[in-house]
């Protein structure tokens, strides 16, 4: 790995968003008019808006980042441009970290938004730090490039690559505690839920909602999502190969 | 082409570049290469792609990023895009965003420069013009220049020539020795005939 050539393919990677303004407006934009759309849905038991609004601030930057990593991914692919690349000396660390950092630069500043605004303009009423909520939905932010790193290389497509996000996310949205606690689901799906990522996101946004302080759950929540996040980036790396039949 | 790169999976046999093992991660600076498809990102400018790839080629900051720009902006000037230089890839022409291509592969002044059918859908004030920089380049920077083509009339520009047919190579030398051997009066009689002969035998 090379540090300078990590920072210019995240610079590339920023540079190629700059020129799509509109991608860049979406993205920022739309968790917060989600947010503002669900303030108002539950105008009328604003407990239920704090525990909602807080997992979904772990959730959209999964979803997004997801999304946008996947067809960005898949675009390197098929354009020759990472067959290139990797007839460069470049390593794949480098390409993946590259990614990660622009697509990670581009989490902070949705993350911050949605997070100030839920906090300060929609009352969101949470007990523990703001900062930690950031911190949470950074490494969401990591898990979703991580995944949809991953299954770009399973996609031939950008057709077949959106249909990924409801076969990978979907499932983990519904199993995530995000409806109904977990431990009030049937204890089958209760053990599903207790290997997908997502369901730790939304634990440790809960604690943060319910605890002034960090909780040792929080950390291993933390930990289990940043864990999976560099799991599941390790694979991806695996999937670019240097050599294609 | 793909094999000499590296980038062929499943290749069997050996084959040597520049005294290494194809696709040892000690060529990937020494090879250029340009795949048939113009491989360059279209939502970014001539430019801007050229320094990415020259900044994945030669990184650090100080003088390499002075030496980086000098060469991106030769490697522009190469391939006649000086005046296009700020425009968005993805809104060239094919044959510019071909060239675009191309001059990446210039970037770190090779030694060996593998190109895939680097002249196809180009027209012929162009094709000549590529030909042209291609002696420049191998006569002036001494780099070896891999060109694969279908079109015969282009192989007449090469030095040496290697016909190849369903995976063998039919005839190897330079296209006057292959027009004498055979007494054809093209390269690409001279190639027929061999096949002709081949298919007899």
């Amino acid at each position: 790995m090379n540090l300078h050539r990590t920072l210019a393919t995240a610079a590339r990677v920023l540079r190629q968003l700059r020129h799509d303004p509109r991608s860049i407006a979406l993205m920022i934009l739309v968790p917060c008019v989600m947010l503002l759309l669900l303030r108002y849905v539950f105008d009328g038991s604003p407990d239920t808006f704090d525990s909602i609004g807080a997992s979904l601030l772990g959730i959209f930057p999964l979803i997004t980042m997801f999304l946008v990593t996947s067809i960005a991914t898949l675009r390197e692919r098929t354009s020759g441009t990472l067959e290139r690349l990797l007839a460069m000396p470049l390593g794949k660390g480098d390409l993946i970290a590259g990614y990660a950092l622009a697509f990670g630069t581009l989490a902070v500043v949705q993350s911050a938004l949605a997070t100030g605004l839920s906090l300060w303009v929609l009352g969101l009423d949470v007990t523990g730090s703001a900062w930690l909520l950031l911190l949470v939905a950074l490494l969401d932010a990591l898990l979703g490039t991580a995944l949809g790193l991953f299954v770009s290389a399973f996609a031939s497509s950008e057709f077949q690559a959106v249909q990924f996000m409801p076969a990978v996310i979907f499932p983990q949205l519904l199993l995530c505690g995000l409806f109904t606690p977990r431990d009030q689901m049937q204890p089958a799906l209760e053990a599903v839920s207790n290997v997908l990522p997502m369901s730790y996101a939304v634990d440790g946004m809960t604690e943060v909602l319910r605890h002034p302080d960090l909780t040792g759950d929080f950390v291993r929540d933390a930990v289990i999502v940043a864990g999976c996040a560099l799991l599941v980036l390790a694979l991806g790396a695996a999937t670019l190969r240097r050599r294609t039949p | 082409m793909r094999a000499i790169v590296g980038t062929q999976a499943r290749v069997t046999g050996t084959l040597d570049v520049l005294d290494h093992p194809a696709g040892t991660p000690e060529l990937r600076s020494r090879i250029g290469y340009v795949t048939q498809d113009p491989s360059v990102y279209d939502d970014l400018t001539v430019r801007q792609n050229l320094e990415y790839f020259a900044a994945v080629l030669a990184p650090g900051r100080g003088r390499a990023a002075t030496r980086r720009h000098e060469n991106v902006t030769r490697a522009i000037a190469d391939v006649d895009l000086t005046t296009h230089a700020d425009a968005l890839a993805g809104t060239l022409s094919g044959g510019q965003r071909n060239r675009v291509s191309l001059a990446v592969a210039l970037l770190g002044a090779p030694e060996v420069l593998v190109l895939d059918e680097p002249t196809v859908g180009l027209d012929p004030v162009l094709r000549r013009d590529l030909w042209d920089l291609f002696h420049t380049v191998a006569a002036d920077r001494g780099t070896t220049i891999l060109v694969s083509s279908h079109v015969m009339d282009e192989a007449e520009r090469c030095h040496r020539l290697l016909l190849m047919r369903e995976g063998e190579i039919l005839a190897d030398g330079a296209p006057d020795a292959l027009r004498a051997r055979t007494g054809a009066e093209t390269v690409e009689a001279a190639f027929l005939r061999l096949v002709d002969e081949a298919n007899a035998s």
